[in-house]
């Protein structure tokens, strides 16, 4: 363990654990013995170059990656091929992607109330209740009725952060929120996104955001070539880096 | 620092507008030499077809009379005109084929419920209020009463209002999961809902004779298990539910007859157009989503269900639907027990089902090929279970986008009844066909081919502009 970890990340109880992990696309070996834990309430942002590895990672969170060899337990849970035990895990985890993926035939209150009432067990009225709660939390109340193909690419990221928030999961993992969107945009959902921070929630993030980072995580891990290169504190990880490696990427990204 | 202010320029007019109809004309009409030919060509043809056409058809033609002796008259005193007489007295047949005179009202009454069963369903921007739907099933039960007394009414008002009520009732914890496991569950409702039926069954026999109540029974037995197994529908979904269960089993007792005193009408004694509609409603109805379980089958992961669904599929687009057809009313019975048999009416059906399954099926896969990937992704991360993701959030975005393949489907469908002629179902062609022989009536085929073209373009025109309506409908609220 590195040095820098600080003691009051050491009380959190782990909420997700990976060991040992593995995995190959066909015969490209994409995560390579990945160890790493996640505590409750934990912020943690984990950036690389593009093709390290970092989304898919993440995807094997919630299994929408299967993994070849290693364990994940989400909140006790072991990711096995059990589908009962996948359903459980992903009805706890949120994810947010990079392409938003709300459903188009349908409104936003209709996106945000369907899993609720489908999933949950929800009656329709609680749903819609639950539903204007979080679309008043992300600031846009007013586009209840509107069809996703009608708002811009940051309200939709938010209206995909309310749809997650509305299956009050215990984590939220974030695949790249930001990449897709205009410049403009960008802020709107990281704000909410810093919001959220604020509310608790454990987060998993892969973005490139280091202005997020640097203000929100806990603790950020370098990924390259389906490695952890290294992982710290973000004071540690932007000001001293570790290895050359991480160096040269932080230069990259911060000085362009 | 001082800032200037911004401000953003007017938006001016675009100047594409046309310059009214003389632009219209020659930017459409005459914008070339070639096309300005073209104009004048086709001219000239309309100029010397229409005119005959609307001569024969509509000016010189006989509308009044009811016997051939007025057209006999008409074209002895120089007239060369159409003689709609033929079609007027035989309308009956045409439209019912050989269903008794007295019982037609049957007929009617199943097509009314019908109608007033699809247009909330299918008419969303008309009837999206509870107001006006209430209003809908007033009226469909006044009319009811009106036509065919108040034993039907009861019955269509008790149809029309069910999925109201049902949406209020049934909004609690669903029946599956009051148990620890489905699979009780699943086995505790089966009998409740047998227990039930055979309860209703004994109640009414003590009343009407053994066929009502088995038919009542039937029905409590079938809702039931949807009430237990459905929950949380809107008014909408209930609509479906019972349409595709309730009113079945209602259609068929009542076409059929033989329960509630009414007279049994055999199958083949349907015909004309109530016989095309019939094979044709029926046929829509069961082959989608027999084909979007074939799509799905065929997009399975699971060996044995993919290589079969994948050989039904070639199987079926390899042969010819008359074939089809004829296998299902010469071939079919030869396997069977020599008691058991199936209505011809019945196989034809089955037959056209699964023959345009196939079609269907092809369709819907080349539309769930076109959903991207996230929004699988986006579901499951949510914690949709398979079935669930695919019924409410894959499924009806992948018939949004296949409305103008499906629309073709259904319409060579609705023509293709037409071949159940070749195993002796007189559709409304096949009854065109056979009043041309009426030795009383020879010599008027022109009429009956072109009354029978006519009902039929007005049916397809009315699906594909239906079509057009959906794509649209969708397409603004997609943007």
């Amino acid at each position: 363990m590195l040095p820098s970890v600080t003691p009051e990340k050491e009380t959190r109880e782990p909420v997700i654990t990976i060991s040992g992990l593995n995995k190959w696309f066909d015969t490209f070996h994409v995560l390579k013995d990945i160890n790493l834990q996640v505590g409750r309430g934990e912020k943690l942002v984990i950036c690389g170059p593009s093709g390290s590895g970092k989304s898919t990672l993440i995807r094997c969170i919630n299994r929408l990656e299967v993994h070849q060899r290693g364990t994940i337990i989400v909140d006790g849970i072991e990711l096995t091929n059990d589908v009962k035990r996948i359903d459980k895990i992903r009805r706890e985890t949120g994810m947010l992607f990079q392409n938003f993926n709300l459903f188009p035939h349908m409104t936003v209150l209709e996106n945000l109330t369907l899993s609720p009432i489908w999933i949950r067990k929800m009656p329709l009225k609680k749903a819609r209740e639950l539903a204007y709660h979080y679309l008043e939390r992300v600031r846009i109340p007013d586009l209840a009725n509107k069809y996703p193909g009608q708002c811009s690419g940051g309200q939709q990221q938010r209206i995909a952060i309310a749809r997650c928030l509305c299956m009050s999961p215990k984590i939220m993992l974030f695949d790249e929120p930001t990449s897709a969107l205009d410049p403009e945009m960008i802020k709107e959902v990281l704000d909410v996104m810093v919001d959220l921070a604020g509310s608790g929630m454990t987060m998993v993030c892969v973005t490139h955001e280091m202005g997020f980072a640097r203000t929100v995580a806990d603790r950020v891990v370098f990924m390259d070539a389906g490695e952890i290169v290294e992982e710290n504190d973000p004071e540690t990880f932007f000001n001293h880096p570790q290895f050359d490696r991480t160096a040269l990427f932080l230069s990259q990204i911060l000085n362009h | 620092m001082m800032l200037a202010k911004w401000r953003p320029k007017p938006s001016l007019p675009s100047p594409n507008v046309g310059p009214g109809l003389t632009g219209w004309f020659r930017k459409n009409l005459f914008s070339t030499p070639g096309n300005a030919l073209l104009t004048l060509v086709c001219a000239a043809i309309l100029l010397v077809t229409v005119p005959p056409l609307l001569r024969w058809g509509l000016l010189n033609a006989t509308w009044l009379g009811d016997s051939r002796g007025v057209c006999d008259a008409a074209s002895q005193g120089g007239s060369s005109g159409a003689c709609w007489v033929f079609i007027k007295v035989r309308m009956g047949v045409f439209m019912y084929g050989f269903y008794p005179l007295a019982e037609r009202w049957r007929v009617n009454f199943a097509v009314l419920v019908l109608a007033s069963a699809l247009l909330p369903i299918f008419a969303p921007n008309l009837l999206h209020k509870t107001r006006r739907q209430i209003l809908l099933s007033i009226a469909a039960t006044l009319t009811v009463f009106c036509l065919f007394g108040w034993v039907p009414a009861v019955f269509i008002a008790f149809y029309l209002f069910a999925p109201f009520a049902l949406e209020r009732l049934f909004q609690g914890k669903p029946f599956l999961e009051l148990f620890g496991s489905q699979a009780l569950a699943v086995a505790i409702g089966i009998a409740l809902a047998v227990v039930g039926g055979g309860l209703v069954y004994y109640a009414v026999l003590l009343g009407v004779d053994a066929k009502a109540a088995g038919a009542i029974g039937l029905i409590a037995l079938v809702l039931m298990l949807f009430l237990l197994f459905v929950s949380r529908l809107t008014t909408t979904g209930w609509r479906w539910v019972l349409l595709f269960t309730v009113y079945p089993l209602f259609a068929f007792f009542m076409l059929v007859g033989d329960v509630f005193g009414l007279p049994l009408v055999e199958t083949h004694f349907w015909g004309g157009l109530f016989l095309t509609l019939a094979v044709a409603v029926t046929g829509m109805a069961t082959a989608l989503p027999i084909g979007i379980v074939l799509a799905l089958g065929r997009r399975s992961t699971l060996p044995v269900i993919k290589t079969l669904s994948v050989t039904f599929i070639e199987f079926v687009r390899g042969v010819p639907l008359v074939s089809v057809l004829f296998m299902a009313s010469v071939m079919f019975p030869l396997f069977l027990p020599e008691n058991v048999t199936f209505d011809k009416l019945l196989r034809a059906l089955v037959g056209i089902a699964f023959f345009y399954a196939a079609y269907m099926a092809e369709v819907i896969r080349g539309g769930l090929q076109a959903i991207p990937k996230g929004q699988f992704e986006a579901a499951m991360a949510l914690g949709w279970p398979y079935w669930k993701m695919m019924g409410l959030i894959i499924i009806p975005q992948t018939v949004r986008l296949v409305i103008p393949g499906l629309a073709n489907n259904f319409l060579s469908l609705l023509k293709d009844t037409t071949l159940v002629a070749v195993i002796g179902l007189l559709d409304l062609l096949g009854v065109a066909k056979a009043s041309m022989a009426d030795v009383e009536w020879l010599g008027f085929t022109k009429e009956a081919y072109i009354f029978a073209a006519i009902v039929f373009w007005i049916f397809c025109f009315a699906i594909s502009r239906y079509s057009v309506f959906l794509e649209k409908n969708y397409h603004t609220s997609r943007q």
